[in-house]
């Protein structure tokens, strides 16, 4: 039986909702539970999920529902009121301080003039017109939004380039300004490599890594990923080089992004012979050559970059970071040895679950040097597109932050139910020879992440054998959640874990290389 | 490219979405400032476009209606009986609170009222009587914004009930308001047994006469330099009338034990005065109604100049859309309820009390006010948030009223459409609640937001004009 209560006019953003949604959802007598502003998308998701009554028709945006499942009719006064408490919570929560919140750019200007940096989350129908006041208000701007079209973000840019501003976005979950990490990022050193990356868990990676190795970021430029693509023409992306080039803390430039089109990797290229600084560049899946004329170093991991910046920052010759990439892989073999045996019959293929778009894109790369049937929902060949996102097929590397899975869920960097059902729905496949995954800490992220997912795993090491876990750790020591830690109990737990998302996915394709021998 | 405004300066930011973005980074020490972001209404894209294109018009059209409200200059010049001064006052008319309403349409509060006003003027006898007549249509009802004129709640105005006579000084115009009754059983909240229309007589007979010879000696009283004292002494002049009532007391005793010869009769009205806190709230409205009357009809502005109840509907009409109204539902108010009701007994929302808050003062003024701070959540902190989240939906601040607390602050003055629309901010209003039948009176008092709808349709309204007025220059 299915209740609903509606109240008008009242504002939450999404994430305090979704949380809402699902404690209430873990509560006694509850079946399934959601709790969304009635807006058109999440009234198509109601549909979806056998949620909708009619009479959410004539609400709208401003307007929350709220809709219990149960099987006990008796249960459903108090577990509204608990509905109701839990958003006075938040309320309240939001009051503690007593000081007023502002409730648009004007007045936050108003009440901080100093304020140079709006970062903007909003539903992305929104979201343009916000980005657009806070440029016109001379703040730059973080647009985390997706769903922005196209010539919005061109008027966006444009303005912002008008009037020396940068725009980062939309799309854009990473970046690190000044020193202070936003949105999706990590607690880095401060240094003097400065990066521009149209790619956000690229961007995470290679900061993460440089500051593991002892060296630093002056400034991390996210530009979103369409920024790249012919119709932008990589706008924001020249002008962050340029900006790096002008910034005095900066001394080595990475740039990191898919390739772009053609005529983007043109303009990089001529506005590069006009770069002082040394650049290392990484587009992944691209041609080597294709950087070459450019003066820029090629990498062809996000490791490699991350190593190579490092190199470059430190005076040392690039040439050892090759070799000692190619000597890592000797160790590699003990592992490889020490792990087949353990593959029982039968079992033959990888399944990976990603949270970070760009490392799933980096694991099919390097797994498709010797692999080619491996099936994805970012598949760059279409040939090997997932059909159906929700089951795997022979090699499968699926992104678990595609909208067909965020669509009225939280992204999995920050819930971990979505993965950990598929974790289990993988382990039950006979043919599961490799559970390969990605963790990604820093700032975003959940706080928590192994009292999300050590309870799958130790439930799959319990009741499964002949099944390999590979993972990385995306992040740094100083992140709020404590990597050296999560590295150890992983271990203690089974899981293979290499030191980048690149050699987790070298070590996958030796294994299945050895296995199908 | 060098973002000089960013690389290498401190980083502030302001965060505008997940909340979750801010509590990372204030745990690593950076200052953010939150929005507490609310969705714009949902307006038709033509009518987006349309007010977007003609941002710059609306804005000096707005920056001329509220010069005009800011220099308005309320002054009580008079009292009077309204069939001899309301403009198109008769004897088979009512007037009443809130955009027009027929007498099927009525609350119960308001129709208790229409009925208390027909037996007041001898033209029903009883309940029953009144009734059939209302429903006659021999009896023409109007609302009081039509005639110059406000009242609190009901708000219904007969042709022989006394009102005051307010001057704009600075304009010319003129405003009207009955005398208020105090609390208990009255008219306004919809009392129509022979104690209420006992009180109505002495209020005619003897209370008027006293007054207008009162302020006749006086020649004026000026509105808006008391409504500013009242301000600094913790009133907002909607739910608290308390200094206000004081200041006008000490101005016009002196005069009524002149012009009075009665003691008895001079000590009755001065302790009816005394005795009632919302006295002043009949010229706290008036004087907010003449002020704002002034900025009628001017081209093309979003600037809200009235906006009303009637039990049934929430109505507003802007300085740009001359006398159109634009309505949508009234809503019950959230309150605090006198022992023995709640908001099952709640009518909706009613009165034209709320031209208070249209002037600046009421809900807007709430952080003058901390002694009814148990309206909207129980700390001073809650009122001035309420005050200071107006700033955001108005064009401008008052010149006059102030805010202590506020550094003297003027109040949020001159609602924008245009604003109320594109944040999704509504109006905040104080305001007493009448029980949904007729004859009980008053339940409690608290606090709501306007409804959304009628700002919608002014929003529309607006955009409108403009697109006749262009189709008109092409032809």
């Amino acid at each position: 039986m299915k209740k609903s209560l509606v109240r008008k006019g009242e504002y939450f953003d999404s994430v305090s909702l979704m949380i809402v949604g699902k404690d209430i959802a873990k509560m006694e007598y509850v079946k399934d539970a959601t709790v969304v502003m009635a807006t058109q998308e999440n009234k198509s998701i109601l549909k979806t999920a056998g949620l909708y009554l009619p009479k959410f028709a004539q609400y709208d945006d401003t307007d929350l529902l709220i809709v219990i499942e149960s099987d006990h009719e008796k249960k459903f006064k108090e577990i509204f009121e608990r509905v109701n408490e839990m958003l006075i919570e938040i309320r309240n929560k939001k009051d503690e301080s007593g000081s007023f919140s502002p409730k648009s750019l004007e007045s936050a200007v108003k009440i901080n003039p100093e304020s140079n940096l709006a970062l903007i989350s909003l539903a992305g129908r929104y979201a343009g017109h916000e980005a657009m006041k806070a440029l016109q208000l001379g703040l730059n701007v973080m647009l985390f939004s997706d769903n922005v079209s196209l010539s919005t973000e061109i008027e966006l840019k444009t303005y912002a380039l008008d009037h020396d501003l940068l725009m980062m976005g939309p799309d854009c979950g990473t970046a690190i300004i000044n020193h202070v990490p936003l949105a999706f990022s990590n607690a880095v050193n401060q240094g003097n490599i400065g990066i521009v990356a149209a790619s956000g868990t690229g961007l995470q990676e290679i900061s993460s890594i440089i500051s593991e190795e002892g060296f630093g970021i002056s400034q991390a430029i996210g530009t979103g990923g369409r920024d790249i693509k012919a119709e932008v023409g990589g706008m924001m992306f020249l002008a962050a080089l340029d900006a790096l080039e002008n910034d005095d803390q900066t001394e080595v430039i990475v740039l990191v992004s898919k390739p772009p089109h053609l005529s983007v990797l043109k303009k990089i290229n001529s506005k590069l012979k006009g770069i002082s600084k040394p650049v290392i560049s990484i587009f992944l899946g691209a041609d080597k050559s294709i950087m070459k004329e450019n003066g820029a170093i090629a990498a062809q991991t996000l490791e490699e970059a991350a190593l190579l910046a490092c190199a470059v920052a430190g005076g040392f010759d690039t040439a050892q970071i090759e070799k000692f990439l190619s000597e890592r892989k000797k160790d590699y073999i003990e592992i490889v040895n020490n792990h087949l045996n353990k593959i029982t019959p039968g079992r033959k293929y990888i399944r990976g679950l990603f949270s970070g778009g760009t490392l799933c894109d980096e694991a099919q790369m390097i797994l498709k040097q010797s692999i080619k049937n491996i099936y994805s929902n970012r598949a760059s060949d279409k040939t090997y597109s997932l059909k159906d996102s929700w089951n795997s097929k022979e090699h499968t590397l699926v992104d678990l932050g595609e909208d067909e899975f965020t669509v009225g869920r939280l992204h999995p960097m920050m819930d971990f139910d979505l993965r950990n059902k598929r974790l289990l729905q993988e382990a039950d496949d006979k043919e599961t020879a490799i559970i390969l995954f990605d963790l990604v800490l820093g700032y975003g992220a959940n706080s928590e992440p192994l009292n999300e997912i050590l309870p799958i795993l130790k439930k799959i090491n319990r009741e499964k054998s002949g099944i390999i876990l590979i993972c990385s750790v995306t992040g740094t020591k100083n992140d709020p959640q404590n990597r050296e830690g999560i590295i150890t109990e992983l271990e203690n737990n089974n899981v293979i874990v290499m030191p980048s998302n690149a050699a987790a996915a070298d070590i996958t394709k030796l294994i299945i290389q050895n296995i199908n021998i | 490219m060098k973002f000089k405004k960013l690389f290498g300066k401190k980083v502030e930011v302001v965060n505008i979405g997940l909340e979750t973005f801010k509590d990372d980074l204030e745990k690593q020490g950076q200052k953010v400032t939150n929005i507490e972001w609310t969705p714009p209404a949902n307006l038709s894209e033509p009518t987006l476009n349309t007010l977007q294109k003609n941002k710059e018009v609306i804005e000096t059209a707005n920056k001329k209606a509220l010069e005009i409200i800011l220099n308005g200059k309320p002054f009580l010049v008079g009292l009077d009986i309204a069939r001899n001064v309301i403009p198109g006052m008769k004897d088979d008319l009512l007037l009443h609170s809130g955009p027009p309403l027929t007498w099927n349409r009525m609350s119960g509060p308001m129709k208790g009222a229409m009925i208390g006003a027909m037996i007041y003027e001898g033209m029903a006898k009883d309940f029953k009587d009144a009734e059939k007549l209302g429903e006659s249509g021999k009896i023409k009802f109007s609302p009081c914004h039509e005639h110059n004129t406000v009242g609190p709640m009901a708000g219904v105005v007969s042709a022989s009930m006394p009102v005051f006579v307010l001057k704009n000084q600075e304009y010319g115009n003129f405003a009207y308001c009955t005398l208020n009754e105090g609390l208990g059983k009255v008219l306004r909240y919809g009392a129509y047994d022979p104690e209420t229309i006992t009180k109505l007589k002495w209020m005619e007979e003897i209370l008027y006469p006293a007054l207008k010879n009162a302020v006749q000696l006086l020649g004026k009283i000026d509105l808006k330099n008391m409504i500013a004292q009242a301000l600094h002494m913790g009133d907002e002049v909607h739910n608290r009338n308390r200094a206000g009532t004081s200041l006008f007391y000490r101005t016009i005793a002196p005069a009524i034990v002149k012009t009075c010869k009665d003691p008895e009769i001079t000590a009755k009205v001065l302790d009816f005065i005394n005795g009632n806190d919302h006295f002043f709230l009949n010229l706290s409205m008036p004087a907010a109604k003449v002020t704002l009357d002034a900025a009628r009809n001017i081209a093309g502005s979003s600037i809200v100049i009235a906006m009303t109840r009637n039990g049934t509907d929430f109505g507003l009409q802007l300085a740009g859309t001359s006398d159109s109204w634009f309505v949508g539902k009234a809503l019950v108010p959230d309150a605090l309820y006198f022992p023995g009701f709640s908001k099952e007994d709640a009518n909706p929302d009613i009165g034209d009390s709320s031209i208070t808050e249209t002037v600046g003062l009421g809900g807007f003024a709430i952080a003058a006010s901390p002694a009814i701070v148990q309206f909207v959540g129980g700390t001073a902190n809650d009122a001035v948030n309420y005050t200071l989240t107006m700033y955001e939906i108005t064009f401008g601040e008052n010149n006059v009223y102030q805010i202590p607390y506020l550094n003297f602050r003027g109040t949020p003055t001159g609602i924008d459409v245009t604003k109320v629309v594109e944040k999704g901010i509504l109006p905040f209003i104080d305001t007493g609640v009448a029980h949904k039948d007729p004859g009980i009176g008053q339940v409690g008092a608290g606090v709501l937001s306007a409804p959304m709808e009628p700002f919608i349709k002014a929003a529309e309204g607006l955009a409108k004009i403009f697109l006749k007025n262009k189709e008109r220059s092409l032809l």
